[in-house]
């Protein structure tokens, strides 16, 4: 941790890769794994989660102020980079939490190993396909205007709006990296990978899956039914008056059914 | 100067804009009538011919899922007009080679056409537009990365002839490449390449192919070609005729500035129709990052051009070239002068409720009473 490159966010290395990472908190290390619009540091879940153990939470190459990497451009190799940094900063009994998009990058993890995992947390992930070819399991965000995005993912889409005009350059910068990269990551096949939902089977270590109950993008009932019923012995929580992102719009209630979970003992 | 007549082979029947929201990627296809659209097929390549006829260039592109353009596939047209016509030169600008799946396809078809119109082929490579990321279903980041490396597959493939070669690129894999027919042209067909920015236009003079300016303006234009020559005197290299330089736009020649002015207006259909949500003309990765943020701040960029499209805004700015030939003649010059000079005029010649009859006489006129003054130009261009 040498160069700070936001007002939270330091500059690490993993593996010869710079990544932005945000620590908060000590004790149990509990490693957040972003969804497709990024790290945002002031985020209140962040340090209500830092009261329970020590948070890491990387911004992957391409979003926020991590720098573009020539050789990452798949999800895949964001699961390798994200088990090096385990390994190169000799973390163990590691609790993984993965939102949306970094959800599947934390299932892809788990199915590579769980050697320093204790427990996984999976936030209304992406990355497996559930329906026929012809169903969209995910909404198609590319093809969809801002607003119908956000009634999809918000349970309170008024919480969603952004006023451009007041951001400052480098937010405005760290909206449009994120939006990139996302595209980089999840254009094809869209948000998911197809093998992912056939090697699930892999993790072997506590699995909770949390989901807002106004999720309409992904809904619990469907695609948080088929993750559920795919890792052996995994949970699925709804918590109340949440979309998409239950972190942000319920971040004390999302916090405790995490806490209850890394607390107990199964 | 060489004058290209061009038509986008639209389908302007539309409904009220009220109805739909986006006329490109997903406006439902039973607003379109095969019968009609076969009856505008047959007219838009006599149209073609006439062009031939008049002693004029032939130039054809391609778009997807959109009503503003029905040739999906510029290698078909094309393949028909190499047998419809004898001595036109044919340009394809062009093959929208960064959301094509299979460049040794492209090298394939393109071969084909240029040996069956005995050499009169010129193969343009477009990026496309933004509207084409969702119908061609493409990544659109690092779209120019995937641009260069389909170039470079198809150039390998006209260019080897001593049997297969193996291709095993960042986005391309193809291990027994061996194209037949091969190129009638010996290299290959000249390379035309349309740019938007600076950067695209340093590496285009790099190679030193044609490169294409399509309704980019005084300002535009000028900034592509003044980079392009700028980057070819960086290198040491031949300085450019005007030969490697193209710009497309509306042109509408009447008998009177009154019969061109309203030829024009009704060539702006082109851009009054071209309803289209912000999904689709900014998808994220396809602008640099700085160029959305300027956006998300309320900056329009170039594209203020577009959004008064009045025919008066329009001639201010060097999109549209209409009047009488006179004036056409004086308008071409004057964007002539301003760019330092270019060899080829595409002509946006068709559009909308332009009918037949008015099409041809626009051609004719053109043809007969500005091309003339055009073709003299000294190819060094403007000193």
């Amino acid at each position: 941790m040498t160069q700070r490159v936001s007002e939270l966010g330091w500059l690490t290395t993993v593996h010869g890769v710079q990544l932005e990472v945000v620590e908060l908190g000590q004790g149990r290390p509990i490693v957040v794994l972003h969804d497709e619009t990024g790290l945002d540091p002031q985020a209140p879940f962040l340090d209500l989660l830092a009261a329970h153990g020590r948070v890491i939470a990387p911004s992957h190459p391409g979003f926020g102020h991590s720098p573009d990497v020539a050789t990452i451009d798949t999800i895949d190799d964001l699961t390798y980079l994200y088990l090096d940094l385990l390994a190169e900063q000799g973390l163990r009994e590691v609790t993984l939490l993965g939102f949306s998009l970094g959800g599947w990058i934390a299932a892809e993890m788990a199915v590579k190993s769980t050697d320093r995992l204790a427990k996984l947390i999976l936030v209304a992930p992406l990355g497996i396909k559930v329906g026929d070819r012809e169903t969209r399991d995910i909404p198609d965000i590319f093809a969809l205007t801002a607003d119908e995005v956000t009634r999809l993912q918000y349970h309170d889409p008024t919480r969603a709006v952004v006023d451009y005009t007041m951001l400052s350059d480098d937010a405005l910068t760290v909206i449009a990296r994120n939006r990139e990269a996302t595209t980089l990551y999840a254009w094809e096949p869209y948000f998911h990978n197809p093998k992912l939902r056939q090697r699930l089977h892999r993790i072997n270590i506590p699995t909770l899956c949390l989901w807002g109950a106004s999720d309409r993008f992904v809904t619990p009932g469907y695609y948080g039914a088929a993750y559920r019923e795919a890792i052996p012995g995994a949970r699925l929580e709804i918590i109340e008056r949440a979309g998409h992102f239950p972190h942000l719009e319920q971040p004390e209630a999302f916090v405790e059914r995490v806490r209850k979970f890394v607390d107990s003992t199964n | 100067m060489r004058a290209w007549h061009f038509s986008e082979n639209a389908y302007h029947l539309l409904p009220d804009p009220k109805e739909y929201d986006s006329i490109r990627v997903k406006l439902p296809n039973r607003y379109y009538d095969p019968k009609i659209g076969a009856d505008l097929y047959h007219r838009y390549i006599d149209e073609w011919v006439t062009a031939e006829d008049l002693g004029l260039e032939i130039m054809v592109n391609e778009h997807h899922q959109t009503a503003t353009n029905l040739n999906p596939s510029g290698p078909i047209i094309m393949g028909i007009l190499a047998r419809e016509t004898k001595k036109a030169r044919l340009l394809i600008l062009g093959n929208p080679i960064a959301n094509r799946r299979e460049p040794v396809r492209v090298a394939e078809e393109m071969a084909m056409v240029d040996v069956y119109s005995r050499g009169r082929l010129e193969v343009g490579f477009v990026r496309g537009v933004p509207y084409e990321i969702s119908a061609g279903n493409h990544r659109p980041t690092k779209m120019m990365e995937r641009f260069w490396e389909a170039h470079d597959l198809i150039l390998k493939a006209w260019t080897s002839h001593d049997g297969p070669f193996n291709w095993e690129g960042k986005y391309f894999h193809h291990r027994q490449v061996n194209i037949w027919p091969r190129p009638y042209q010996q290299p290959h067909p000249p390379v035309w390449i349309t740019a938007l920015s600076p950067d695209s236009a340093r590496q285009v003079a790099e190679r030193g192919y044609v490169v294409a300016c399509f309704l980019t303006g005084f300002q535009g234009t000028k900034t592509i070609f003044e980079t392009y020559r700028a980057r070819r005197a960086e290198l040491g290299l031949p300085a450019p005729a005007t030969d490697r330089f193209a710009y497309a736009a509306l042109v509408y020649t009447g008998e009177t500035d009154e019969e061109g002015y309203a030829g024009a207006r009704k060539l702006l259909w082109y851009v009054e129709s071209n309803k289209v949500p912000p999904q689709f003309t900014n998808p994220p990765g396809y602008q640099p990052i700085a160029t959305t943020v300027s956006a998300m701040k309320g900056s329009v960029g170039i594209y203020k051009m577009f959004q008064n499209p009045t025919l008066e805004s329009f001639m201010e700015n060097g999109l549209v070239f209409a009047g009488n030939p006179d004036s056409v003649y004086r308008q071409i010059m004057k964007m002539y002068q301003h760019v330092g000079g270019f060899g080829h005029l595409l002509i946006m010649g068709q559009a909308g409720f332009l009918e037949h009859e008015e099409t041809v006489k626009g051609m004719k006129l053109f043809a007969q009473e500005v091309y003339p003054r055009l073709k003299d130009l000294s190819p060094g261009g403007v000193p």
